[in-house]
């Protein structure tokens, strides 16, 4: 019995505890994706009661040549960017993992771009791609490109350049894969040395293998974050030139809070949820053929 | 009792400071039994040994880190022009003279409120950050060393929260901060109360942070202080708090950037110009100002980035200083 009430008031104590999350979780989590769901059946702008109306909004968007064409340049800007900056930044994470002088300062100086607000950065690279008098097009000048490209006013080359912008903020990433460089125990590589192991295989049969768990996890949350890319290029080209930039969230937002079309945002929303489960989940299934945890 | 061995207090000490960044972002990856100082992570030895040809390394590094740099370098040089020296071709790198009043011209432009516009940031900075703190620390601790049933499906629950996106809230928070405006009486949307009230109930990433830091932390203290009839919530504040506060610092600093550099909220949520916070500030100082002279823009975007990369450097401080004085070394 005293067992019984230790347990049970271990267990108020404890559901005191998280007490704040539930809460939070019911409010700000789960009653807004239930109703979202439900908001995505209706017809819904806000000042009036929303109105069900079945698969409506899901109908209307398939034929929707807008959400298409944010869909494909969404789906464009993360398989560019996906594997740029994983790749840029484990690059230059192993360039870091190295005992080499200066090393704080390289690290440093790597991970300040990561540090600018969206909406500084905008400005900024706004100003570096300046067709004229940008810094990026006087320097392509002076290497002898006598007509770069015009970079934001251009439909070709605005979503390069937005690939671009977000490479300079990899520092993030880079930060996260030398702590999983760090990590890796030098044993695997002296084992390696005797057996007389080139600098790449080293790479390829020891680095890669022991830091797949941290490649796996900037995978899934480059996955999350390319597909919601909203504010930099919200603020930057405005869904522009041509619609060559309006990426899914971007569209989604202009219907619900420039268009007032809640119930069609919803929609929108719920097939992003989706996409994003399902590629998660394809990432976390394949990842069983490469992703190796150690024993620890 | 038994956790002794992975307990932070050897771990923590051992860690560069540069290494601070790394110790915040790392532990998302972890392994569930690994502490958030990733023990080892940093001992020297760990690393490939130096190679006869490791200059080689700094030529590539060096590239690496002018591309990092020049577009500071560029918006700094930018910041200091008159608007026709920033129009001139080819660029003028080092501005002659220097024009100070740049600065001022945006501090004073009748088209912006950049005072106003940190205050409100500074508002919701303040209230978001003391938020998540505390909610985060609060809810992590029952996670991390209360044995309650439910805990485990809880947790889960909690982590799940991370993948869903904001966009999927979003529109329907709107309705749900309406309706609590409506239901409450005082009103929601337009204030800056969706900004920073949830912030109070936790937040999944931050509470699985702390969860993982204070697993870390031995129990022995813990019942040391329950004998001595020491409450719960006294053990939390008392005893668990003051040795998280390294941990702390890292959920605070991120809060804090969260919020700062936040531009989506503030658009959804705010709409007057005198609630701006500097995000949103800037954008409409530059949507405003159509013919954009860069100058005042480069010289708005220093102001609003300079703090956050102040803080950057601060915080390596405090990280040596916050765990000196938390008596991690003993």
């Amino acid at each position: 019995m005293a067992n019984e009430n230790a347990e049970t008031g271990r267990t108020l104590k404890g559901l005191a505890f998280v007490s704040p999350w539930i809460i939070g979780f019911v409010v700000f989590t789960a009653v807004p994706v239930g109703l979202s769901l439900y908001y995505s059946f209706c017809d819904y702008s806000l000042t009036l009661p929303p109105v069900f109306t079945g698969l409506d909004n899901y109908r209307t968007l398939m034929g929707d040549s807008i959400f298409w064409i944010s869909v494909r340049n969404t789906a464009y800007y993360a398989v560019l960017v996906l594997p740029l900056s994983l790749i840029t930044a484990l690059g230059i994470a192993m360039l870091l993992n190295n005992k080499i002088r200066g090393l704080s300062i390289y690290r440093t100086i790597v991970f300040l771009p990561s540090l600018v607000p969206a909406v500084a950065a905008a400005m900024l690279w706004l100003w570096l791609f300046n067709a004229k008098l940008g810094l990026i097009n006087v320097g392509l000048r002076a290497i002898g490109i006598s007509e770069p490209p015009a970079w934001l006013a251009d439909p070709n080359w605005s979503m390069p350049a937005l690939v671009l912008m977000s490479l300079w903020g990899v520092g993030n990433t880079v930060v996260i894969y030398l702590a999983g460089l760090q990590d890796v125990p030098r044993e695997l590589y002296e084992a390696a040395d005797i057996d007389g192991a080139t600098p790449i295989r080293k790479i390829w049969h020891v680095t890669l293998p022991s830091i797949s768990p941290v490649i796996f996890f900037n995978l899934i949350m480059g996955i999350i974050g390319t597909l919601q890319v909203f504010s930099q290029a919200y603020i930057i080209t405005a869904g522009g030139p041509a619609r060559s930039t309006t990426f899914y969230t971007m569209y989604l937002y202009d219907n619900a809070f420039v268009n007032l079309r809640m119930g069609y945002a919803s929609a929108m929303a719920w097939i992003q949820l989706l996409v994003i489960l399902a590629l998660t989940l394809l990432a976390t299934w394949s990842s069983k053929k490469w992703v190796h945890y150690g024993g620890k | 009792m038994s956790n002794l061995n992975t307990g932070p207090i050897t771990t923590i000490p051992a860690t560069p400071v540069q290494n601070d960044v790394a110790m915040i972002s790392f532990p998302k990856t972890g392994n569930d039994r690994q502490p958030v100082a990733p023990d080892g992570t940093v001992i020297p030895d760990r690393r490939t040994r130096r190679t006869p040809r490791s200059w080689l390394l700094h030529i590539p590094l060096v590239l690496v880190c002018v591309a990092a740099i020049l577009p500071f370098l560029w918006m700094l040089s930018t910041s200091f022009k008159s608007l026709e020296m920033a129009m001139t071709f080819p660029p003028q790198y080092i501005p002659k003279p220097f024009q100070w009043s740049n600065y001022a011209e945006v501090l004073s432009s009748n088209k912006t409120d950049f005072l106003l516009w940190t205050r409100n940031t500074l508002i919701i900075a303040v209230l978001g950050v003391a938020g998540t703190v505390f909610s985060s620390a609060l809810v992590a601790y029952g996670f991390a060393k209360i044995k309650f049933r439910g805990s485990k499906v809880l947790f889960a629950v909690m982590l799940m929260t991370m993948m869903v996106p904001f966009p999927v809230t979003m529109v329907s928070l709107f309705a749900v901060f309406k309706w609590l405006g409506e239901t409450t009486g005082t009103e929601w949307l337009g204030t800056f109360k969706p900004l920073w009230v949830p912030a109070w109930f936790g937040s999944a990433f931050n509470i699985f942070l702390l969860r993982q830091f204070f697993m870390t932390i031995p129990d022995d203290l813990s019942e040391a202080a329950k004998i001595d009839g020491c409450s719960e919530f006294g053990i939390f504040w008392r005893i668990i708090l003051p040795l998280a506060r390294p941990a702390l610092t890292v959920v605070a600093l991120f809060a804090f950037m969260g919020i700062w550099n936040d531009f989506l909220g503030p658009l959804v949520y705010l709409q007057r110009p005198e609630q701006f916070t500097l995000a949103l500030g800037l954008q409409n100082f530059q949507s405003q100002h159509g013919g954009t002279p860069w100058h005042l823009l480069m010289a708005a975007s220093v102001m609003v980035i300079l703090p956050v990369v102040v803080l950057f450097f601060l915080a390596q401080k405090t990280f040596i200083e916050g765990i000196a004085t938390t008596g991690m070394k003993g």
